[in-house]
Parts: structure tokens; C-alpha cells; sequence
């Protein structure tokens, strides 16, 4: 009884790590850039099929691949803030008419995206296999590659969240997320903000895929699944909140990790229950003001 | 506020309508089948579309719902279509759309900007997954097979569903509800206090809409045959109305019907002659408008109009 507890809420809290990555990326694209980022889920298969090619080719240890993809990811998303969603911001006539124009295009770019992807990549399932071997935690087994994701992910979260809460470029971006125009006054170059945030939350994106690709198979359309995730724990977490995104990702992994041992086939449905229930009940989230 | 009297000012429109209409009644008369089919579809998205933008576009509510309400009447039709007669399962569907769409909207209509859009697009995979569930648990199957019914009744029964809409569309806009429906798009709490009954208004128009999303659903999947909760509760069913509206433009009344007219063919143009690149040029497309052209195509034809005739008073004077 207590090894399947424990088995659990330890399968929870590694999903739950690589859920509070994925959810602090599109956190702060949402909070602070005010974009919500439908292709996030792209990005992090980019990570994660970027983190194959590489291993599969040249070998390459995907730890290391953790320092391609998070800059590669961060220059992606910085230059199409640049280019895209800041042309989109100034032609915009209100914020509301920003966040519906700029939804649509970074919809458009989850098909771009997706189909290069797929060009390159093809539709088959594409798995390597890294430190599988099992890990015995008080009677229940891991493998020691999910262990590890669970350590990266938590390091890197926390890391992110000392970089915004104490640095002085971490103020600028609280300060941009609180009121852009005010913070602009102050000093803070806004534009180089929304971009740095936008470039940041690609960069999680990504770091997550390669953590995704250590222990799970992944292909061209995995995105998908795994933002609409993003979102229910942004939303758990309050909207823009990034330590209510951390925590939002670990709890949501441990309910996902309780109904899949009670039935598979709900663990999705739940996910949305408890995401619609929570809009209706507390739409601020757990964090939120 | 402008389009209103502008949409009524202007003669040309409706009777344009008219006459287009009456021409897509003959259609399967001198046209080949394959030229039925594409217009079935092309209906479809209009239908889509416009019902959209029978509540999203007054109220400026950002619905991503469509696919919910398109996929329950595919189910219903899935399910009813084998023991009851064609136009009974559509209406029904139309019905049960629209109750779904009655208890969310009470429900949910208080959320704004972008927890609505929110909401509405984890409505669309709660249902999904909740059938996929069910049918996994207790049908044994994934899919389903629908009803085959002739590509002629299909195509009829699509255009009688755009005819009645239009017609509620024109209606709603004529009468005091359209105005209540408009105020509350310009300032809610402004529309409370005039007296307008701001919930009720919401949440009728948004089952009315919901209603022909549902219809139209359930005839297409007649022509689908298979179905499976990930074919019926396709999210991209519910962008497309949202892109197709943009793409035409909202500030006209037949700005939503021209966009996804052309932006359906499009569609079509591009799935058969670049099956494996038909994601990248569309995606482009999308950035393209979004960037581009704020005010879609009517935009567009509105500024060629007007440089044509400023040239023209060059001309003259």
C-alpha cells in the first residue's frame, strides 16, 4: 500500500517537473508579452527532436544538448518578437485586439513550424535510450533518466525563478508584466523586455523537450498535447505567475499520476474537469491576486 | 454601428445575396459532382463562420468553441442517423447544440478576454476526450460509422442551413436584440444600466449561433461516414471561423461570408496541389493577413475602390 502511495507520488512529481517547465515558459510569454503562444508545444518538440538528431548522429550527450536548444530556442523566440509580434503590438488599436491578433499568428506559426518540422523529421515515433537503468526509491522503481529529468527540471525552475525575483533585469520584467507603460517611463526598454521574456519562455520550452526526449519517445506532432497541458497549469498557477506555475506544474502531475492509476484513459479528462472547474470556481488560480 | 446602416443603406448587398443564392440552388443541375462536394464544403465553412460571427463579432467575446458544437451534431448524427429521417436528426442537432451551448454560456459568459478564449478551447478536448473515454469503456471502438446519404440532399440541406441563418442574422441586426447585443460589445456594464438583460442576451445569441454549428455538423458527417471523437472535436474547426472572419474582414456584413469563401477554396487548392507543404503556405497565408491586412480583404477592396475614384475626380477635374 505505501510503495504504490509513494509510487504514485513520485511517477507525479517527475511528470510534474517537466509540467512546471513548460507551464513557466508560456507563463511569462502570456504574463509579461501578453502572447498567447499557441505554438509553445512546438518549441518543445524542437527541443526534444533537435535532442535526438543529435544524440542518434553525433552521439551527443543530451545534458549538453540542453546548451544547443535553450540558446537556439531563446534566439528564435527573441528575433520573432522582434520582427513578428512587435510589429503586431504597435498596429494593434488595444490590448484585447493584441492578444486575440497575436493568438492567431503564433497559431500560424505552430503549422509553420509544425510542417518544417515535419519535412525534416517525418511522422515516425523517434526514442533513444539514456540511463535506463532502474532506480529503487523505498520499494518503488524509476528509471534513473526520469530521475534525472526531475533534478534538471528543478534546478532550471528555480534558477529561473532566483534570475526574475532578485536580479535587476528580473525586476524589469515584473515591472514590465505589472504595467508596460509606467515600467517604460522608469527607464525599462520595453521592447528589449517583451522580447528577452519571449526568447525565455521558448528557451524553457525547448530545455523541457529535451528533458521530454530523455525519457520519452517523441515526434513532429507531440506539441500539441503538451501545451494545452501548459495552459491548464498556467491557469492552475494564475495567470502570469511564475512560482504559482512551478507549484501548478507539480500538482497537476500528481493528479495526472492518481486518476492514471485508477483509469489511463481519464487522466486527460480530468486534466480539463479540474482546469474548467477551476476557471469557473477561482480564475485567478492558486496564485493569482 | 457603421456597418448597420451602411449593410442596410446599400441596396446592392442583399440582392446580390439573392441572386447568388438562387444560382447555388441550381448548382447540381449543371455542375459535375466534384463541384457540388467543393461547394458543400465551402458552405459548411461559411456556416461556420458566420455563426461565429453572429455572437463573437458584436459581443467581442473570443469564442474558440465552434468545434464543440460542430462535433456534438456530428455525434448526433452519428448516433440518430440510422433510425430517424435526415431533417429530424439535424434539427435535433441543432437543439442539442444549442442547449450545450445555453448551459455554458450561464455558466461561463461572466469570464472575459482571454479566460473565455481559454475556457472555450478546453471545452472542445474536455468533450473530446470524455467521448473518447465512453466510446473506448463501453462501445468497444473508437469511431463510429454515420449514415450515407446522396452528395445532392447533402449540398441542399447545407444551403437551407446558410438561407436560415442569413435570415437570423438579418433579423438579429434589424431589431432592438441586435442593438442590446451590439451595446454589449461596445460597453457591457453601460448596456446593463440602459436596462438591456446583458446575461440573457449573451447567452440566447450564443445558442442560436451554436445551433447552425451543430446543423451543419451533423449534415457533414453524413458525408463523412467514419468518425472518431478526434475527426469530430477538431480544434482546428475551431480557428477557422475565427481566421475565415479576419481574413474577409469584420467591419461588413458579407465580409465573414467572402473570407471564408475564398480562404475554404484556398484550402482546397492548397491540400490537393501541395499535399506535404499545405501547413507551411497556409501558416504563411495566416501571418500574412494578420500582419498585413487588419481589415481583411473588404479592407482591401475598400482601398482600391477609393484610390480608383480619387483617380477618377483627378480625371474629371
Amino acid at each position: 500500500m505505501i510503495a504504490t502511495i509513494l509510487n504514485v507520488v513520485i511517477a507525479g512529481l517527475l511528470l510534474g517537473g517537466l509540467y512546471a517547465l513548460i507551464a513557466m515558459g508560456l507563463s511569462l510569454q502570456y504574463g509579461v508579452a501578453r502572447v498567447l503562444n499557441i505554438s509553445h508545444g512546438e518549441f518543445i518538440m524542437l527541443g526534444g527532436m533537435i535532442t535526438w538528431t543529435l544524440f542518434t548522429r553525433f552521439g551527443l550527450n543530451p545534458l549538453l544538448a540542453l546548451a544547443v536548444c535553450g540558446p537556439l530556442a531563446f534566439l528564435l523566440g527573441f528575433i520573432l518578437h522582434r520582427t513578428l509580434f512587435r510589429r503586431l503590438l504597435a498596429s494593434s488599436a488595444s490590448p484585447g485586439i493584441f492578444e486575440s491578433n497575436s493568438m492567431l499568428a503564433s497559431f500560424g506559426l505552430m503549422f509553420i513550424i509544425q510542417n518544417v518540422a515535419s519535412i525534416y523529421w517525418g511522422p515516425e515515433i523517434r526514442g533513444y535510450s539514456y540511463l535506463r537503468n532502474p532506480v529503487n526509491l523505498a520499494g518503488a522503481v524509476f528509471g534513473a533518466n526520469r530521475l534525472l529529468t526531475l533534478g534538471v527540471a528543478i534546478i532550471i525552475g528555480l534558477a529561473f525563478y532566483l534570475f526574475v525575483a532578485r536580479t535587476r533585469l528580473g525586476k524589469a520584467i515584473r515591472a514590465a508584466a505589472q504595467d508596460p507603460a509606467t515600467a517604460g517611463l522608469m527607464g525599462v526598454n520595453i521592447n528589449m523586455v517583451l522580447a528577452l521574456c519571449f526568447g525565455l519562455g521558448a528557451a524553457l520550452a525547448a530545455i523541457a523537450g529535451v528533458l521530454i526526449s530523455i525519457s520519452y519517445p517523441v515526434n513532429v506532432v507531440m506539441g500539441g498535447e503538451y501545451f494545452i497541458i501548459a495552459i491548464i497549469v498556467v491557469v492552475l498557477g494564475g495567470l502570469g505567475s511564475i512560482p504559482g506555475s512551478f507549484i501548478g506544474g507539480f500538482l497537476l502531475g500528481i493528479v495526472g499520476s492518481i486518476v492514471t492509476s485508477i483509469d489511463p484513459l481519464l487522466s486527460l479528462a480530468a486534466y480539463y474537469l479540474i482546469f474548467i472547474v477551476l476557471l469557473l470556481v477561482r480564475p485567478t488560480g492558486i496564485m493569482g491576486k | 454601428m457603421n456597418s448597420i446602416t451602411l449593410g442596410l443603406k446599400k441596396w446592392w448587398v442583399p440582392g446580390l445575396l439573392i441572386v447568388i443564392l438562387l444560382l447555388l440552388a441550381g448548382l447540381p443541375r449543371f455542375a459535375p459532382m466534384y463541384t457540388v462536394i467543393l461547394a458543400t464544403s465551402i458552405l459548411m465553412y461559411v456556416i461556420l463562420t458566420q455563426s461565429w460571427v453572429l455572437f463573437s463579432a458584436p459581443t467581442g467575446y473570443f469564442s474558440l468553441a465552434t468545434a464543440a458544437f460542430f462535433g456534438v451534431g456530428i455525434y448526433t448524427a452519428a448516433v440518430l442517423g440510422f433510425t430517424l429521417p435526415l431533417p429530424v436528426v439535424v434539427i435535433i442537432a441543432a437543439l442539442i447544440s444549442s442547449c450545450l451551448a445555453f448551459v455554458v454560456g450561464a455558466l461561463t459568459l461572466r469570464l472575459r478576454g482571454i479566460y473565455f478564449i481559454i475556457f472555450t478551447l478546453g471545452l472542445v478536448e474536455l468533450i473530446k476526450n470524455v467521448v473518447l473515454w465512453h466510446a473506448i469503456k463501453f462501445a468497444g471502438a473508437r469511431g463510429r460509422f454515420v449514415v450515407l446519404v446522396p452528395n445532392n440532399t447533402i449540398y441542399y440541406v447545407m444551403l437551407a442551413i446558410l438561407v436560415a441563418l442569413l435570415l437570423t442574422t438579418f433579423l438579429i441586426r434589424r431589431s432592438r436584440y441586435g442593438l442590446a447585443l451590439q451595446s454589449i460589445g461596445e460597453n457591457e456594464e453601460a448596456a446593463a444600466h440602459t436596462g438591456v438583460n446583458v446575461t440573457m442576451v449573451k447567452v440566447i445569441t450564443f445558442a442560436i449561433s451554436a445551433s447552425f454549428m451543430g446543423a451543419a455538423g451533423a449534415i457533414i458527417a453524413t458525408r463523412w461516414t467514419y468518425i472518431d471523437p478526434y475527426i469530430a472535436f477538431k480544434s482546428l474547426y475551431s480557428f477557422m471561423p475565427a481566421l475565415m472572419a479576419i481574413f474577409g474582414g469584420m467591419g461588413q456584413f458579407y465580409g465573414p461570408i467572402l473570407g471564408s469563401v475564398v480562404f475554404a477554396y484556398l484550402e482546397e487548392v492548397l491540400i490537393t496541389k501541395f499535399p506535404y507543404h499545405y501547413m507551411l503556405l497556409f501558416g504563411a497565408i495566416l501571418l500574412i493577413v494578420i500582419l498585413y491586412l487588419p481589415d481583411g480583404l473588404v479592407g482591401l477592396v475598400q482601398k482600391a475602390r477609393k484610390t480608383v475614384l480619387q483617380r477618377g475626380e483627378h480625371a474629371i477635374t
